[in-house]
């Protein structure tokens, strides 16, 4: 009896209740509608002191430009990053979810999270939905076992590295990193090659652009670097294309006055200052 | 029920064909026509797939010194077409002891892309130049061979994102005011130039540099300025 | 009529050749297609014994380029010293990416067309842009008759005094370059020699071939078609150079780097 009355609270996790629908419906030819994707270049590698990641920030829909400054690195634990590649809604919503996971974690544990906890929870949410989340990650941290590069596919299988690339740039990316790094690299050496690494996936690959974020994980801190470079300036336009009062034609014009009923003057006493 | 089976590629013993032979390389025109000069632009960005070929490359031909052609689309046939085009242009130069005027190249254009109706050239053509009056005019095309007389356009990978902005800004669409004077040549330029920092700033396939002709009755000439090369 | 698309053009411009917008055909070629008992004409759309990345590059005074030596046969590494990169005469060099039985074809051809220039004695010799220009059209006739040479071509060479690189692939799509790479290397090797060339735009000679050589090493690194055995062909005014079987050093070291689980 009671249950009539609870509100049917949802169940968490996603809503498979289209699915049979769509399939049905991509049958007949309407194809379920294109998501956002971050044709990327990310990277990360193992510097000296611990972990850089670095990001381009071009979000595309197609051969369009839909955001031009995007935000790729995602924060999972004050120890651990993340780089996104893939599609915009699942990096957002996985990293997200993963993060909180982490954070409870920590708390049950009453310990740093690791990068392999991470790496493991992340690998096992993926694969469970093979590859229908399209979340191509590098996931960079620093723990009790030193720094760690990871690098996961939509489908659930990781590879850990010393130095990783991801996304559409990720050849261009690698090609840098492949001759640049070095074990035990300084963070002056290990930023700009880094910023190589991403300008060669900006410049080379069209579904990267505009500027290269960095993420640098020590021992000692996180430290997000927003943007590290701006490696395209905005052209400068030459016109000016406000218009003039009046562009737009009128059809018909109507002007209703407003009838004043009554008018009331209410005068307002000052008030005297509150010594109190 | 034939086409459907050639379209399956999963029968039985059907072979898979991953082989086209168009390509889509990008590249974006531009052009304006005023009273007695005519404005064509392109970006200077090669693509295929991904990846930029090249980053110098010019897709405006120069027919005569009053006509300019614009292609861009499968670039293995804008070359194929528009080296085809310069044959005729030079057997007519010798067989009338003249060069073509622009509005008989634009003839010739349409009935060349047309010749091949049933395995098109892949481009989108604008033809630039000046008429026998010596006024500013330009002719855009479809793939086989469809001629329209303008007096702005934009044809290419950003067209459909830049002839809008030319509909207000040249043509002054649905702008209170009516019929406009024909547009100066400093205007003409501005509105190329902006439209492509514009292009450039949301299409991936638009970049890299601008190459611009003006055409006058003293001849074309050339201007080139940068753009954004991600 | 109009029988004759040839006879309605005049003059001429090239006796016994194609009209403008038609095709060539090599003398003596078969042009009728393959058919199969279906009446549905079927081709050749796939290579077969294939070869990776070639790369281009000009340097002041001269060009460059160079490319691995091997022949896949499919993941096979089965030809491991196949010459993609040939002397065509003393200004111009040929490199090829694809198939390779399609590239020795027309090597064929392009050897006796450069026979027929000696035969001549006038003086003229087959150049880069003429060769490129040629390679083209050819590519490009054959892939509207949907069967293409599964080929990316680069020729290199010096005319009028000036280094030229061009590339030409298998439907016919052409350009010029300071800076080319075909296949893989068009994703690894050109970000490494664009970033080179917009530091330093004029490169001498050793720079170039420095940049290069580390572009076939990060290429034998990345790319599972590539081999350490490397051809580099360098024509400069002096002539062609080509340098055979060069073997790089290569670093494994990072594989200890690879530490823990996950």
């Amino acid at each position: 009896m009671a249950s009539t009355k609870v509100v049917n609270i949802p169940k968490g996790g996603f809503s498979f209740e289209n699915c049979q629908r769509n399939n049905f419906m991509a049958k007949q030819g309407f194809p379920a509608p294109k998501a956002v994707k971050t044709g990327t270049t990310i990277a990360g590698f193992i510097f000296k002191d611990g972990v850089i990641l670095g990001a381009d920030t071009r979000a595309t829909e197609g051969n369009i430009v839909a955001d031009k400054n995007c935000f790729k690195l995602h924060y999972m634990a004050p120890n651990i990053y993340c780089a996104g590649a893939g599609t915009a809604a699942d990096l957002e919503m996985t990293t997200l979810q993963m993060s909180s996971q982490l954070e409870l974690h920590r708390l049950n544990t009453g310990r740093q999270v690791k990068v392999a906890t991470a790496t493991r929870l992340l690998k096992q949410m993926l694969f469970r939905y093979q590859g229908h989340i399209g979340a191509a990650l590098v996931l960079g941290g620093i723990d009790s076992s030193g720094p760690h590069v990871c690098c996961i596919y939509p489908h659930g299988s990781t590879d850990s590295l010393p130095f990783v690339a991801m996304g559409s740039g990720s050849l261009a990316a690698m090609a840098f990193l492949e001759s640049g790094w070095k074990p035990d690299m300084e963070l002056a050496e290990a930023k700009v090659l880094m910023r190589n690494a991403i300008c060669g996936g900006i410049f080379n690959d069209l579904m990267s652009g505009s500027h290269v974020d960095l993420c640098i994980i020590t021992r000692e801190k996180a430290e997000m670097i927003r943007p590290f470079e701006v490696a395209n300036v905005k052209g400068e336009r030459q016109g000016s294309y406000r218009y003039p009062l009046g562009c737009t034609a009128t059809l018909s014009t109507r002007v209703i006055p407003i009838e004043i009923e009554s008018t009331v003057v209410r005068p307002v006493a000052e008030e005297s200052m509150d010594t109190a | 029920m034939f086409g459907q089976a050639i379209l399956n590629d999963n029968l039985p013993g059907a072979k898979q064909h991953h082989w086209s032979p168009y390509t889509d390389n990008g590249g974006t025109i531009v052009a304006v026509a005023g009273d007695d000069f005519a404005i064509i632009a392109s970006d200077t960005r090669l693509i295929q797939g991904y990846s930029i070929l090249s980053r110098e490359q010019t897709k405006l031909f120069k027919l005569s010194e009053q006509t300019v052609l614009g292609v861009s689309g499968c670039w293995c046939d804008v070359l194929t077409f528009t080296r085809t085009l310069e044959a005729r242009m030079k057997m007519y130069l010798h067989e009338h002891l003249k060069p073509m005027s622009t509005p008989a190249v634009a003839q010739l254009v349409s009935t060349m892309l047309y010749h091949k109706r049933f395995f098109p050239y892949y481009v989108s053509n604008i033809v630039a130049g000046l008429d026998q009056d010596g006024k500013g005019t330009l002719y855009s095309y479809d793939p086989v061979g469809h001629c329209e007389k303008n007096r702005y356009r934009a044809g290419g990978a950003a067209g459909a994102m830049l002839q809008p902005l030319l509909d207000n800004q040249v043509g002054l669409k649905n702008m209170k005011g009516g019929v406009l004077p024909d547009i100066t040549k400093e205007k003409a330029l501005m509105v190329i130039k902006d439209s492509f920092i514009s292009a450039a700033e949301r299409d991936t396939s638009t970049g890299d540099g601008v190459i611009i002709n003006i055409i006058t009755k003293s001849g074309v000439e050339v201007m080139h300025f940068p753009l954004r090369k991600d | 009529m109009y029988a004759n698309p040839n006879s309605i053009i005049n003059p001429s411009l090239w006796p016994n050749g194609p009209a403008p917008g038609c095709f060539f055909n090599f003398p003596g070629a078969n042009v009728t297609s393959t058919s199969s008992s279906s009446g549905i004409i079927t081709r050749t759309q796939s290579p077969v014994t294939t070869g990776t990345s070639i790369l281009g590059l000009v340097f002041d005074g001269g060009v460059m380029l160079a490319g691995d030596m091997l022949g896949s046969y499919g993941s096979m590494a089965k030809f491991r010293s196949i010459e993609r990169t040939i002397k065509v005469n003393n200004s111009t060099v040929l490199g090829a990416t694809g198939d390779i039985a399609d590239f020795q074809h027309l090597k064929a051809i392009i050897e006796q067309k450069v026979i027929d220039e000696d035969c001549a004695d006038d003086g003229f010799t087959l150049k880069p842009k003429a060769l490129h220009t040629w390679l083209t059209r050819v590519l490009y006739n054959r892939r509207s008759k949907f069967d293409p040479l599964w080929n990316t071509f680069l020729v290199a060479g010096i005319e009028d005094g000036e280094p030229y690189l061009g590339c030409v692939d298998k439907i016919g799509t052409a350009f010029s370059d300071s800076k080319i790479a075909t296949g893989y290397g068009a994703h690894i090797a050109l970000p490494l020699m664009r970033e080179g060339l917009e530091k330093k735009p004029q490169m001498t000679q050793e720079e170039a071939r420095a940049l290069l050589i580390n572009c076939l090493r990060v290429l034998f690194y990345r790319d599972c078609r590539a081999l350490n055995k490397h051809q580099i062909a360098t024509i400069t005014k002096e002539g062609v150079t080509i340098e055979n079987n060069i073997e790089l050093d290569t670093n494994w070291e990072v594989a200890n780097f690879v530490i823990g689980y996950e």
